[in-house]
C-alpha cells in the first residue's frame, strides 16, 4: 500500500479571540494522514483535538498555515462529501425514527428514494442494528444511539471518518463492544479513519498512528506509528507492546503537562 | 442591563414608531382633504364622493399640500405619536392630580383597584397552591380545576361581578379588585404549585436523610426553590389585574380610571382621551411588570438563581 | 338550615374525594377524572341548595336551574352568539394573527439582530392591555365581527411571534454544525431541523393564543357590537339583570375556550409526540 497523504496539514495555527482575551489552540502544527490510516488524537483538555478536527471538516477556519483534504481546501471537501462526522453526543432528531435520521444526509444530498433505502439497509446491517430501523431515537440505549449516528456518518459512502469522542458517553463494557466493531468495520470498509479521544487504550487499541498533543498552545508533541496488526482481538490489550505504546504516549502526555 | 444589548430592541421599536408615524398619511388623508376643503384649498378630484374611490396614499400623493396637514386634525383616524405624546403630557403633567382631567388621577384609579386585587388574588393563590401541593385531595379535586380555568375567558364574568356585588350595595373599587383578584389567581396557582413540586427526587431524598419534617422542608427547599416560578406567574398576574380593572370600568359606565376614559373618549370626544388613556395603561403595565422584573433580578441575585429569568 | 344542607352536601363530597385520593386506584386515569367532576357538582349542588333555599335574589345569583333552564330556552340565540363571536370574531382573528406571526418570524430568523429586537419587544407588547384598542379597530372597521377579529389578531400576534421566535432559536450549535457537514444550506436546515424542533415552542405559544382569542372577541364586543355576539349579549343581560342569560353565555364560552385549547393540546401530542413533555 503505498503512502498517499489524504490529508495534508502545513504550518496550521488558529487563535481564537474570547471574552476572557485570545486562546492559541493550534500552534505550526504539521502532519500527514494517509489514506486508510486509522490515527488517533489524544491530549487533556485544550489541547486543540477536536479544532482540529474541525479544520479538517472545515467547521473552524485557520488563522494561518494551510490544510488540504484529498488536495482541495476542507470546504471544496465538505461540498464534495469527502468526509462523515461524529459528534460526541448522538443528536439524533426525536421526531425522526432511526431509519429516518440515517436517510437525513441522504435526502439533503439528492440521493433517490430507492438509492437511499438501499443504503440504509446496508449501513444499519455494517453497525448491527438490522431491525431498528422504525424506532426511534429514544427508544434505544445510549451505544445504540451512537451507532446510529455513525451508520449516519457512513451513508453516504463519504471516504473519511472524522469521529470526536463518540463513545466517550458510555460505559466500558459498551465502549469495548464498540470499539471491537469499529475496528471491523474500518477493515470491512478501507476507509481514512481521524478519532479523537480522552482515553490512552482505547487511542493505542484502535488506531494505526496515535498523535499526542498538548494545550497552551496546542500544539503535536509525539507521533507513534503503531507496530500493532491490523487485526487486534481485545485482549492484545494485555500484551507487552501493547504497554510499551500507552507508555510512550502517557510520557509524551506528561512532558505536555510539565509546562504547567 | 448592558446598552448594548438594548440596540437591537431599540430598533424595532424605531421601526415601529417610523412606520405609525409615516401610517398618519394615508390614514387621515381623506378626512383632510375634507378639511382642507372646508378651508378653502382646492383638492383634486373636487367632488368628496369622487375622493372616496381613491386610496388614501394616492389621496395624500396627488395633493402634496394636505401631508403636513395630517398631522394636525383634531378628530385623525390615527394620530400622530407628537399628538398623543402632547396630550399624554398635558393630562399628565399639566393637570392637578386631583382633577378630573388629569390622566394621573384615572390612572391611580385603576391601578388602585388592580393592586389591591392583585395582592388579594396572589397570597390566596399561594396559600392554594401550598395547599395543593401538601394535600393530596386538594390537589386532585382543585388542581384540575386550576388549570381548566385558563382555558376559560373568564375576564367574561367581569360585568357580571360588578352587577352582582354592586346589587348588595358593593361598589367602586372593590368590585374592580375582585376582577383583578380572580384574574391573577389562577395563573399563581398554577405556576406556584410548579414551583413548589419543581425540586428534583434527588433534592428531597437527601432532606429525608437529614429526617426533616415538612415544614422545614418547605421553608428551607420548596418555597426557594419556587421563586422563579412564582415570579413567572406574578408578571402573568399583574398584567391580567390590569386588563381585569379596566374592563371592570365599562359595563356600569364608570366615571373614573383608564376604562372609562377610553369609552369617554370613544363615545364624547375629544377623541384624544382615548389615545392618552390607552398608552396610559400601556405605560403602567409596562411599569408594572418592569417592578416585578427588577425585584425578580435583585431577589434571584441574591439566591444565586440569577440565571433562571 | 339551608348552610347546615350545604355544609353536609360539602362534608360528603369532599369525604368521597378524600377515599378517592388517597385509596388504591388514586392513579388510574378515571379516578383521576372523577375527582374533580365530584367536586365540580358538589359546587354546584351547594349553590343551589343555598340559592332557592336562602331566596337569593336572581339578580344576584341564579341558582343552576335556572340557568339551565335558560340554556335550552335560548339556544337558538346562544348559537347565533357563538357563531358570531367564535367563529367569526375569534377564529378569524386567530388564524390573521398566527399566519402574521409565523411570516415575520420567519423574516427575523434570517438575522440575528432582529431575533435580538423581536423577543424583547414583542414580550413587552404581549404583556399591553391590548383588549383597549378595540373602540380604536370599530372606529377603522365598523362595529361588526372585523374589528372584533383585528382586536382578536393583534392579541394573538405577539405571544405566538414570541414563542416562535425562541423556538427557532433553540437548536443546539452541535445539530447546526452537523448539517453544514452535510453542506446543506439555509432552507433544508430550516425545514428539516429547525421548524420541528421549533414545533413546542409554537403549540406552547398557540395554546396560550386559544385563550386569548376568546377573552378578545368577547371582551372587544364590551366596547361596542353590533346586535349579536357573546359579549354583546352578557353587557346587555347584564344591563337588563338577567343574569341568568349571562351564565348561560359564560357556560357556552367556557365550553369553547377548553374546546379550542383542547384541540389545540391534540394537535401537539400528535405532531410533537417525540417530546419528552409528551412521552
Amino acid at each position: 500500500m503505498t503512502p498517499c497523504p489524504t490529508i495534508t496539514a502545513r504550518n496550521l495555527d488558529l487563535t481564537f479571540e474570547t471574552n476572557d482575551g485570545p486562546v492559541h489552540a493550534l500552534k505550526d502544527v504539521a502532519l500527514d494522514i494517509n489514506k486508510g490510516d486509522f490515527v488517533s488524537f489524544i491530549g487533556p483538555s485544550g489541547c486543540g483535538k477536536t479544532t482540529f478536527l474541525r479544520c479538517i471538516a472545515g467547521l473552524e477556519t485557520p488563522t494561518a498555515g494551510e490544510i488540504s483534504v484529498n488536495g482541495m481546501s476542507p470546504e471544496d471537501a465538505r461540498r464534495a462529501r469527502a468526509y462523515g462526522y461524529v459528534f460526541q453526543a448522538a443528536g439524533l432528531y426525536p421526531w425522526r425514527t432511526i431509519g429516518g435520521n440515517i436517510r437525513l444526509p441522504l435526502e439533503i444530498m439528492g440521493f433517490s428514494k430507492i438509492e437511499q433505502q438501499q443504503r440504509v439497509d446496508r449501513v444499519m446491517e455494517l453497525v448491527d442494528l438490522k431491525g431498528f430501523s422504525k424506532k426511534f431515537p429514544w427508544q434505544l440505549s445510549g451505544g445504540m444511539q451512537q451507532r446510529a449516528s455513525i451508520a449516519r456518518a457512513l451513508a453516504f459512502d463519504a471516504d473519511i471518518l472524522l469521529m470526536d469522542e463518540p463513545f466517550g458517553a458510555l460505559d466500558e463494557i459498551v465502549r469495548d463492544h464498540l470499539n471491537e466493531q469499529l475496528l471491523k468495520l474500518w477493515a470491512r470498509t478501507e476507509k481514512t479513519i481521524a478519532f479523537v479521544t480522552h482515553s490512552i487504550p482505547e487511542a493505542v487499541y484502535l488506531s494505526t498512528k496515535i498523535v499526542v498533543m498538548s494545550p497552551r498552545p496546542g500544539r503535536i508533541t509525539d507521533v507513534i506509528d503503531s507496530p500493532l496488526p491490523k487485526d487486534r482481538p481485545l485482549d492484545i490489550r494485555d500484551s507487552a507492546e501493547f504497554i510499551e505504546i500507552a507508555h510512550r504516549v502517557r510520557d509524551g502526555l506528561r512532558a505536555g503537562h510539565v509546562d504547567d | 442591563m448592558n446598552l448594548r444589548g438594548i440596540i437591537p430592541a431599540l430598533t424595532v421599536v424605531g421601526f415601529i414608531l417610523a412606520f405609525w408615524t409615516l401610517a398618519v398619511i394615508p390614514m387621515n388623508a381623506h378626512l383632510t382633504a375634507d378639511q382642507a376643503q372646508r378651508d378653502g384649498l382646492v383638492m383634486s378630484p373636487e367632488e368628496p364622493r369622487d375622493r372616496q374611490a381613491y386610496l388614501g396614499l394616492v389621496l395624500a400623493l396627488k395633493n402634496p399640500a394636505i401631508i403636513p396637514l395630517t398631522y394636525s386634525l383634531d378628530r385623525p383616524r390615527l394620530p400622530s405619536p407628537h399628538q398623543v405624546a402632547a396630550e399624554m403630557f398635558e393630562t399628565i403633567f399639566m393637570k392637578s392630580p386631583t382633577s378630573r382631567r388629569s390622566l394621573v388621577y384615572h390612572g391611580w384609579v385603576t391601578l388602585s383597584a388592580t393592586l389591591l386585587g392583585f395582592m388579594i388574588g396572589t397570597t390566596l393563590g399561594i396559600i392554594l397552591a401550598v395547599g395543593i401541593v401538601y394535600n393530596r385531595t386538594m390537589d386532585k379535586s382543585v388542581m384540575p380545576w386550576a388549570i381548566t380555568s385558563q382555558t376559560i375567558p373568564i375576564l367574561a364574568l367581569a360585568p357580571m361581578i360588578i352587577v352582582m356585588l354592586g346589587a348588595i350595595g358593593i361598589q367602586g373599587l372593590l368590585p374592580k379588585s375582585v376582577i383583578s383578584a380572580y384574574l391573577s389567581f389562577f395563573p399563581v396557582v398554577v405556576g406556584m404549585v410548579k414551583g413548589l413540586r419543581s425540586p428534583d427526587g434527588m433534592q428531597l431524598d437527601l432532606l429525608r436523610t437529614y429526617n426533616a419534617n415538612a415544614n422545614q422542608g418547605f421553608w428551607k427547599l420548596r418555597l426557594p426553590a419556587s421563586m422563579p416560578y412564582l415570579f413567572a406567574s406574578l408578571k402573568i398576574g399583574i398584567s391580567a389585574a390590569l386588563v381585569g380593572a379596566i374592563v371592570g370600568e365599562l359595563p356600569t359606565g364608570a366615571r373614573a380610571g383608564f376604562g372609562a376614559r377610553i369609552l369617554v373618549g370613544d363615545q364624547y370626544g375629544p377623541l384624544m382621551i382615548l389615545w392618552a388613556a390607552l398608552f396610559g395603561a400601556a405605560v403602567t403595565a409596562a411599569a408594572l411588570v418592569g417592578i416585578i422584573t427588577l425585584i425578580e433580578r435583585r431577589t434571584l441575585r441574591r439566591m444565586g438563581m440569577a440565571g433562571t429569568s | 338550615m339551608a348552610y347546615l344542607i350545604a355544609l353536609s352536601i360539602w362534608a360528603a363530597g369532599w369525604f368521597i374525594n378524600a377515599r378517592l385520593a388517597h385509596g388504591p386506584q388514586s392513579d388510574t386515569r378515571l379516578v383521576s377524572l372523577l375527582i374533580p367532576v365530584i367536586f365540580g357538582v358538589t359546587i354546584i349542588a351547594m349553590w343551589q341548595v343555598l340559592v332557592t333555599m336562602l331566596d337569593v335574589s336572581p339578580i344576584i345569583l341564579p341558582a343552576p336551574s335556572d340557568i339551565a333552564a335558560r340554556f335550552v330556552a335560548s339556544t337558538q340565540t346562544l348559537w347565533v352568539d357563538f357563531k358570531q363571536t367564535v367563529i367569526m370574531g375569534a377564529m378569524t382573528g386567530y388564524i390573521i394573527g398566527m399566519v402574521a406571526a409565523f411570516a415575520i418570524a420567519l423574516l427575523a430568523d434570517r438575522s440575528e439582530f432582529l431575533t435580538k429586537g423581536i423577543l424583547p419587544v414583542g414580550s413587552f407588547m404581549a404583556a399591553l392591555p391590548i383588549v383597549g384598542t378595540a373602540p380604536i379597530f370599530v372606529k377603522w372597521l365598523g362595529s361588526d365581527w372585523e374589528s372584533k377579529s383585528a382586536v382578536v389578531a393583534v392579541m394573538v400576534f405577539f405571544p405566538i411571534l414570541v414563542n416562535t421566535v425562541a423556538g427557532l432559536k433553540d437548536t443546539s450549535g452541535m445539530q447546526r454544525d452537523l448539517m453544514r457537514t452535510y453542506g446543506a444550506g439555509y432552507w433544508p436546515t430550516l425545514f428539516k431541523l429547525r421548524l420541528p424542533a421549533a414545533l413546542p415552542f409554537i403549540f406552547n405559544g398557540l395554546k396560550i393564543a386559544t385563550t386569548l382569542a376568546l377573552i378578545g372577541a368577547i371582551v372587544a364586543e364590551f366596547f361596542g357590537s353590533p346586535t349579536v355576539g357573546m359579549g354583546f349579549r352578557i353587557s346587555t343581560s347584564v344591563g337588563q339583570l338577567a343574569l341568568d342569560m349571562v351564565w348561560a353565555e359564560i357556560v357556552v364560552a367556557a365550553l369553547a375556550g377548553s374546546a379550542f385549547y383542547g384541540l389545540m393540546a391534540f394537535i401537539e401530542k400528535r405532531v410533537t409526540f417525540w417530546h419528552p413533555s409528551q412521552r
